[in-house]
């Protein structure tokens, strides 16, 4: 077998909002297919790292590679750049003014020049795919946070991201609507999509995961398969964060 | 005071009079109105640019215009401009209400575009959008939507204030009033006559922004 691609990778990745420095030497990489969860308490640096991979932060420091391609914010046209790479938020961040296929045909056509025929295609297919192809023509407005959020993972799909990157993606969600997100997270993951996902459920990065990687006050602690990491965890820290959340 | 009949009598004498003034207020309220969103939209976003300079010059713009009366404003675009350039006074009258009621409506178009959610820009860029294509379908949509009570509020200004132009000799209804009032020695009449007027106008007004609103909150 070919060794797998390498879809993103961070060296000596720093990041500062004025004299706080969120980022420390960023080191990592993500492989095509992988599913990479980071963990760690609030504050540790986890939504700021996903951030500088789509450039929604610019980083201070250091190098992003994405798909073996250094970016640099200065020089490259960054809208390219988002286009490969999907981000899905904590509050969804849907337009309200526009229906669930409004959202997701939006990008495609305005920013790909999509036809609108076939732009409507593909969205009603990738709000089939979520599970929500009869929302189609409703707002926003009316659905539940689970509904939302499936359609924000649908809008996101619709550009064909290379990467999706999930910031804390079931964190604003009332506790039954967790699953349904989760598991179309899952059969993305199982689709092979390149995944990063912030998040708090650790049943999802056990069962999901190829790489868990454990942050702390803006450095990157640990990392290893869910297994080892969750059951045999190395560093005192991890240990301890651990031992504070399960 | 004038008795009840005795104004209803020349309400209807001069009725004709009175609804073609009431056509030239329209006219310059709608006129000056559609030209102040125009610069309203302008400068609210030079103002919430990230150049220094161009926010500056919205600022000074917004700031000269509340600072000074519009009547100043207006005479001076009046006797201003009709010396450079050939204007007539239903011009010189509209863009001196354009200039006046465009700083206003900049600050109404700002503070809606700002009170957008910044997660909505982020999830804009972060599929591909560039920064004005975002602004231009996300943000404004949205932001018009928050800005239409204040602007409704400040239409029904705009209308009453258009009664200015009066002093640079349009012959729109406040004028019209006074006019038929001194030469009748009568002016308390023709005053209750035109007010009925702005009151029954600024109604309409009121009920078609509600209008607009409710049907640009199918969304909601």
């Amino acid at each position: 077998m070919s060794e797998k691609r390498e879809m993103i990778k961070t060296e000596m990745l720093n990041k500062s909002f004025g004299d706080l420095h969120v980022l420390k030497d960023i080191d990592m990489k993500v492989l095509e297919n992988d599913v990479v969860v980071l963990i760690g308490a609030s504050g540790s640096g986890k939504s700021t790292l996903l951030r500088c991979l789509n450039f929604l932060e610019i980083k201070s420091s250091g190098k992003v590679i994405l798909e073996d391609e250094e970016i640099d914010p200065k020089k490259e046209d960054l809208n390219k750049v988002r286009q490969r790479v999907g981000m899905v938020f904590q509050h969804f961040n849907l337009f309200p003014h526009k229906t669930v296929l409004g959202n997701v045909v939006e990008a495609p056509m305005m920013v790909k020049g999509v036809k609108k025929a076939q732009a409507i295609k593909e969205g009603k297919e990738l709000l089939a795919k979520v599970g929500l192809a009869d929302k189609a023509n409703v707002y926003p407005s009316k659905l539940s946070g689970g509904q939302k959020q499936r359609v924000a993972i649908a809008r996101a799909l619709a550009m064909k991201p290379d990467i999706m990157l999930f910031d804390e993606p079931t964190s604003a969600l009332d506790p039954e609507l967790v699953g349904e997100v989760l598991s179309t997270m899952k059969e993305l993951a199982k689709e092979g999509m390149t995944m990063v996902v912030v998040t708090h459920e650790m049943g999802f990065a056990r069962e999901v995961a190829d790489w868990v990687v454990y942050m702390h006050d803006g450095r990157i602690v640990e990392r290893g398969h869910p297994q080892d990491l969750f059951d045999n965890p190395q560093e005192k820290r991890t240990q301890d964060f651990l031992g504070s959340i399960l | 005071m004038p008795g009840f009949s005795h104004v209803i009598n020349k309400f209807i004498q001069y009725f004709d009079v009175f609804i073609e003034a009431m056509f030239l207020t329209l006219k310059l309220t709608a006129a000056s109105l559609l030209i102040a969103i125009v610069i309203g939209l302008f400068f609210a976003l030079l103002k919430i640019s990230r150049s220094k300079p161009l926010s500056l010059i919205a600022d000074a713009y917004i700031g000269i215009v509340r600072g000074t009366p519009l009547i100043v404003q207006i005479f001076i675009f009046y006797f201003g401009l009709t010396e450079i350039v050939n204007i007539s006074g239903f011009w010189a009258a509209t863009w001196g209400l354009a200039f006046h009621n465009g700083a206003y409506i900049a600050e109404i178009f700002r503070g809606s575009i700002q009170s957008v959610d910044k997660g909505q820009s982020e999830a804009g860029r972060s599929l591909g959008m560039t920064r004005t294509l975002t602004m231009r379908r996300i943000i404004l949509p949205q932001a018009f939507r928050r800005a239409l009570p204040p602007l409704g509020n400040q239409f029904i200004i705009g209308l009453k204030d258009s009664s200015l132009a009066a002093f640079i000799g349009m012959p729109e209804l406040f004028n019209i009033a006074t006019t038929l009032g001194s030469a009748n020695f009568d002016i308390m009449t023709y005053l209750l006559i035109v007010g009925v007027y702005y009151l029954v106008l600024v109604l309409l007004l009121t009920v078609l922004v509600n209008m607009i609103e409710k049907r640009m909150s199918v969304s909601d």
